[in-house]
């Protein structure tokens, strides 16, 4: 069956997809979807490439999500949507203020869908994302809420749990990052974890043996070397090759003028030496822009032992862009298909890995997650 | 009793009016839900609490415990507190 790629486009104030040609060069949009909510992630599901889900909340209500199985032509409310237990009477509960990030499952458990949450919770469906529930006993347990922290830890706007990674060796093996809180490891499904930070610095000052002081930004697991794994944190970039228990922090080589402080992190599909970053400004104030005003990708593809700026058809000044940790993404082809989205709302493309890069959109809302996925004709 | 749904929620409701049985404040959203089903979790939280820009009105007057009786010649008036730009 034919097949095209489309973007998924997740923003403060809705949704849109961007549907492609066969060579990317056009594009369909089709879009708003819940204008004036907030969707903080659209996900495509891999494995019956129709179900879109949804996370989604508005200034005024209650967070919820939205099932589509028609590739967004209409869309049906999840009958229960990720909420914590109620409290033990007497206690205070906690309450979930949106689904910041949505995992479909592994291949061999159809419907299953992992949910993370603000603030941080680990949540599973297991019928498409109709009905959640608490997946694991991180979300009460009192060590774990301690690394978690209180509100004011988290990002600004609230903490999160973040980066869910499914092995695609393995069902019952995850990955999981609170911001604040550190990079998790489980292998029972998510039932239970463990911390996986060692060697990840933390902000100078600080104990980086209490897992209270880690802020992991992004991770990703390599789909063709999956025991590799790519880190953006608040102090560096990062890669592990598992069995080992130590992250490398190989943004140490990138330029010292433009530092390797950012939020999302893109690996390659195909080869694991190749992950790129869009470095931010995180000096004095953490203003969390480009660096100097001049944005660029920086790409490498020696598994982080160099890196290339990657600004060809960028503004080459006065543009002071925020990009968040979800907002950057890869599809499939080959050449490889890169992507980014601006708080200003802007989307830019690169067809040719990064090499040369062309703006998609303008004028959107800010933009909080891009997604790839194929899709039938 | 009478409902005044604010625009937020016409999607669950079809429209600004409805209607819901019960004494408390905690029955009359009860049978809402079951009329109009999830739209209780948009104003109400899992841990029973109204959420932060929900606001409740019956007899003229704000309705903060929900387990207050109602009276139900009374409309409740269901308000989003505006907010944030």
């Amino acid at each position: 069956m034919a097949q095209h790629t489309v973007l998924l486009v997740a923003t403060r104030k809705g949704a849109w997809l961007f549907h492609a040609d066969a060579g990317r060069q056009h594009w369909r949009v089709d879009g708003p979807h819940f204008l004036g909510h907030s969707i903080h992630h659209l996900v495509l599901d891999p494995r019956d490439g129709r179900t879109l889900l949804a996370a989604a909340k508005t200034g005024h209500l209650g967070p919820t999500l939205f099932r589509s199985t028609d590739q967004g032509r209409s869309w049906q409310e999840a009958t229960r949507p990720p909420a914590f237990d109620p409290a033990p009477a007497g206690q205070p509960g906690r309450t979930v203020d949106h689904s910041f990030w949505l995992t479909p499952g592994h291949a061999c458990e159809p419907g299953v869908w992992y949910a993370g949450t603000s603030p941080q919770g680990l949540f599973r469906s297991e019928d498409g994302g109709n009905t959640w529930a608490p997946a694991s006993t991180l979300n009460d347990d009192p060590q774990y809420r301690a690394w978690m922290g209180s509100a004011q830890d988290g990002t600004p706007d609230g903490p999160k749990l973040h980066s869910i990674i499914v092995d695609p060796r393995d069902p019952a093996h995850l990955y999981i990052a609170m911001s604040g809180g550190g990079v998790h490891e489980s292998t029972d499904r998510g039932h239970s974890f463990r911390p996986l930070v060692g060697g990840l610095q933390v902000v100078d000052g600080f104990d980086p043996t209490d897992i209270t002081f880690h802020d992991p930004h992004c991770v990703r697991q390599c789909p063709s070397q999956p025991d590799r794994l790519y880190q953006q944190n608040h102090c560096g970039i990062y890669r592990i090759d598992r069995p080992s228990d130590t992250w490398q922090r190989i943004g140490r080589n990138m330029p010292a003028t433009v530092g390797d402080i950012g939020f999302p992190m893109v690996v390659h599909p195909r080869d694991a030496d190749c992950a790129w970053v869009f470095p931010m400004d995180g000096t004095d104030v953490w203003p969390r822009t480009s660096p100097g005003g001049r944005p660029a990708v920086y790409g490498t593809r020696d598994a982080g032992a160099s890196w290339q700026r990657l600004d060809q058809g960028l503004p080459a000044e006065q543009a002071w862009w925020t990009v968040k940790r979800q907002a950057m993404t890869a599809d499939d082809h080959d050449p490889l298909g890169l992507y980014f989205g601006t708080c200003s709302g802007e989307l830019w493309i690169s067809r040719d890995e990064g090499r040369q890069w062309a703006c998609l959109a303008r004028h959107l809302p800010e933009i909080y997650a891009l997604e790839t996925a194929r899709v039938a004709a | 009793m009478k409902i005044l749904i604010p625009s937020a929620l016409h999607s669950y409701t079809g429209g600004a009016r409805a209607e819901a049985d019960g004494a408390t404040l905690t029955e009359v959203l009860a049978d809402l839900e079951r009329r109009h089903p999830g739209i209780r979790f948009r104003m109400i939280d899992e841990q029973g609490r109204i959420r932060r820009h929900i606001r409740f009105f019956a007899g003229g007057s704000q309705v903060f415990d929900l387990g207050q009786p109602l009276d139900p010649t009374d409309e409740l008036i269901i308000v989003q507190a505006l907010s944030g730009g």
